[in-house]
């Protein structure tokens, strides 16, 4: 196991320094706040012959995507990274990625979308296309960042998976913030992941293949429902390789963790960093007496539904924070999900949702002490009076 | 969570505030402290006041809130006092350390403080004469260890140009001024 020196590291610095060992065939990237760094850091490390990556530059995020499923489909191991607009812009192709099943491999900074214009960190972008066919990792944090980028190659390039996958922070709290972490040497990174061998290229003039081609009432049905097998598959590989990941370096990782969970009758369910600013009101209110628990979701998509009812079956009461707003008047995207995930359950907890955060608005222990407190109301046996809410917000 | 140290940077864009808070945050890794540094981005623009962030503690610090209640405060340019709340959340035993060549009594009287300690340096002074132009944030990392004992005087300077040295490894004259920069406001730092 690697027990070495910590460094300091940004987010972003995280998730460049992990496309470095990676050493990808291609990376077309177009710079967006706050993601511009990690392709910056990574044309340098190009220009600086430390890795043997053919660095892509283009005129846009769409050209980007165009890009990265041309050079996949070739057999390349390729990578991106982008944030808010530039992923939206890179929608059109995300779905074809899927479709084509290239295992690309995307850094992506959560940022709030337009309009009004915002640069700071909420999950609207990230949400906006989730069922685009890619599998969607959330990290707390800068080691989290580095260690899910590195385990994303392995879960795309699966044969049973064969899925783009997204790796994502949160913009200025993770992406800028310095904290410091463990790295894994070149070789180990190098190790875990393995050489890539495309199962089709398209430059394989001995087999010839067809890639995008018309797909009508006769097999765009079957085609589809194979991409959805594949998310199925997805959920295992995650797991092993979460599990391979651990055993190696000490660090293991699956859909969710839990913290004080077990034995909690109320809990929050949540992405990305305010896992750790919920941590600490956890400790607070458990070191008052109040039974009290965390999960962090790590994996979106694949959606682990059946684990998560299992995991949250004992719980009075339950408080999702969604990071974005679906604007569809009925939750956010992670509250319909868990709540569809509860349906099931012979007896349910009482679940009610937060909208938080959103561009960028902080989120503070002392706000997490009281959806708490308000989750011991309900789970006394107080009524739910808004199932919806949205936090902290100037109405 | 054991006893958190907060901190605030306040400068204007440009001035290395954010680069400030890094290089602290860089200077702690491996002293067994655990730390953040982060920035608090507005419309970036050259001269506009802006704030950056230091967490330090001995254990491992998982919150991601912005900070509000800092113990201490640095301040990187005099002309903010009295238009940006500089001591907005510091507490009565708080310490406030501010860039001027006034000394701690007359920037007390300033801003009509009472409680805190405050300490003064000439930054601009320092960075000018050993840098060759104003650039104020390493002198006043060297002043704010000073007065904090985060760490001892030679794992700073130590761990400053490791640091440097990989950030400016194309233009070595920039290491030594920094240096030079933070040992002379180390040695000059003065408090009430």
């Amino acid at each position: 196991m690697a027990t070495k020196e910590l460094v300091a590291r940004t987010g972003n610095e995280a998730m460049a320094e992990a496309m470095r060992q990676i050493n990808p065939d291609v990376v077309a990237a177009y710079p967006i706040t706050p993601a511009t760094e990690i392709v910056q850091l990574f044309s340098a490390y190009v220009a600086d012959g430390l890795v043997d990556t053919e660095f892509v530059t283009v005129e846009s995020e769409h050209s980007a995507m165009s890009a990265c499923v041309g050079a996949s489909t070739a057999g390349a191991r390729v990578m991106t990274g982008t944030s808010s607009q530039g992923l939206i812009l890179m929608a059109e192709i995300l779905y074809i990625a899927a479709g084509l099943r290239c295992p690309i491999v995307l850094a992506e900074v959560n940022r709030a979308l337009s309009s009004p214009i915002n640069i700071h960190c909420d999950h609207s972008d990230t949400m906006s296309v989730r069922d685009s066919g890619w599998i969607q990792i959330f990290s707390e944090n800068s080691q989290e960042a580095y260690d899910n980028m590195i385990q994303a190659v392995r879960i795309a390039e699966h044969m049973d998976v064969r899925l783009p996958v997204m790796v994502t922070t949160d913009g200025f709290i993770i992406s800028h913030g310095l904290e410091a972490i463990s790295l894994l040497e070149d070789k180990e990174v190098q190790d875990f992941i393995g050489p890539y061998k495309a199962a089709y290229s398209l430059l394989d003039v001995e087999k010839p293949i067809t890639v995008g081609g018309l797909d009508f009432t006769d097999f765009y049905f079957e085609h589809r429902r194979q991409t959805a097998e594949a998310m199925q598959n997805a959920k295992k590989v995650i797991l092993d390789v979460g599990r391979e990941f651990g055993e190696k370096f000490g660090r293991s990782y699956g859909f969710f963790e839990g913290y004080k969970l077990e034995d909690a009758e109320i809990a929050l369910v949540l992405l990305g960093s305010t896992a750790g600013t919920a941590r600490v009101a956890v400790d607070q209110l458990r070191a008052a007496g109040v039974k009290c628990g965390l999960l962090k979701l790590r994996v979106f998509r694949p959606f682990p539904a059946a684990e998560l009812a299992e995991a949250l079956k004992h719980l009075k009461a339950i408080a999702v924070m969604d990071r974005s707003d679906s604007l569809s008047t009925a939750g956010g995207p992670l509250f319909t999900d868990v709540r569809s995930a509860l349906y099931d359950l012979p007896e349910r907890p009482a679940i009610v949702n937060y909208i938080y955060g959103l561009g960028g608005r902080d989120i503070t222990v002392e706000d997490l002490e009281g959806i708490y407190r308000e989750l011991q109301r309900i789970s006394g046996g107080g009524q739910v009076q808004e199932t919806i809410q949205y936090l902290g917000v100037r109405e | 969570m054991g006893k958190l140290l907060e901190i605030r940077w306040h400068g204007r864009g440009g001035q290395g505030a954010k680069t400030g808070a890094l290089l602290l945050g860089e200077v702690l890794v491996n002293t067994g402290k655990f730390m953040q540094a982060f920035p608090d981005y507005g419309p970036e623009r050259m001269g506009a006041p802006m704030r950056a962030y230091n967490r330090i503690s001995d254990e491992p610090i998982s919150i991601h809130s912005g900070v509000t209640n800092p113990e201490v405060v640095v301040v990187l340019d005099a002309t903010l006092l009295g238009k940006v709340d500089v001591t907005a959340g510091l507490p009565e035993e708080g310490v406030l350390i501010v860039n001027t060549q006034k000394a701690p009594g007359e920037v007390r009287k300033q801003l009509g403080l009472s409680g805190r300690k405050i300490f003064t340096i000439d930054a601009n002074k320092i960075s000018q004469e050993t840098i060759g132009r104003i650039i104020p944030n390493t002198p006043m990392l060297g002043a704010l260890v000073k007065v904090t004992g985060l760490v001892d005087y030679d794992h700073l300077i130590a761990n400053a140009r490791k640091t440097l040295t990989k950030k400016f490894q194309r233009k070595p004259e920039v290491i030594d001024g920094n240096i030079k920069a933070i040992e002379q406001a180390y040695q000059e730092v003065r408090g009430e």
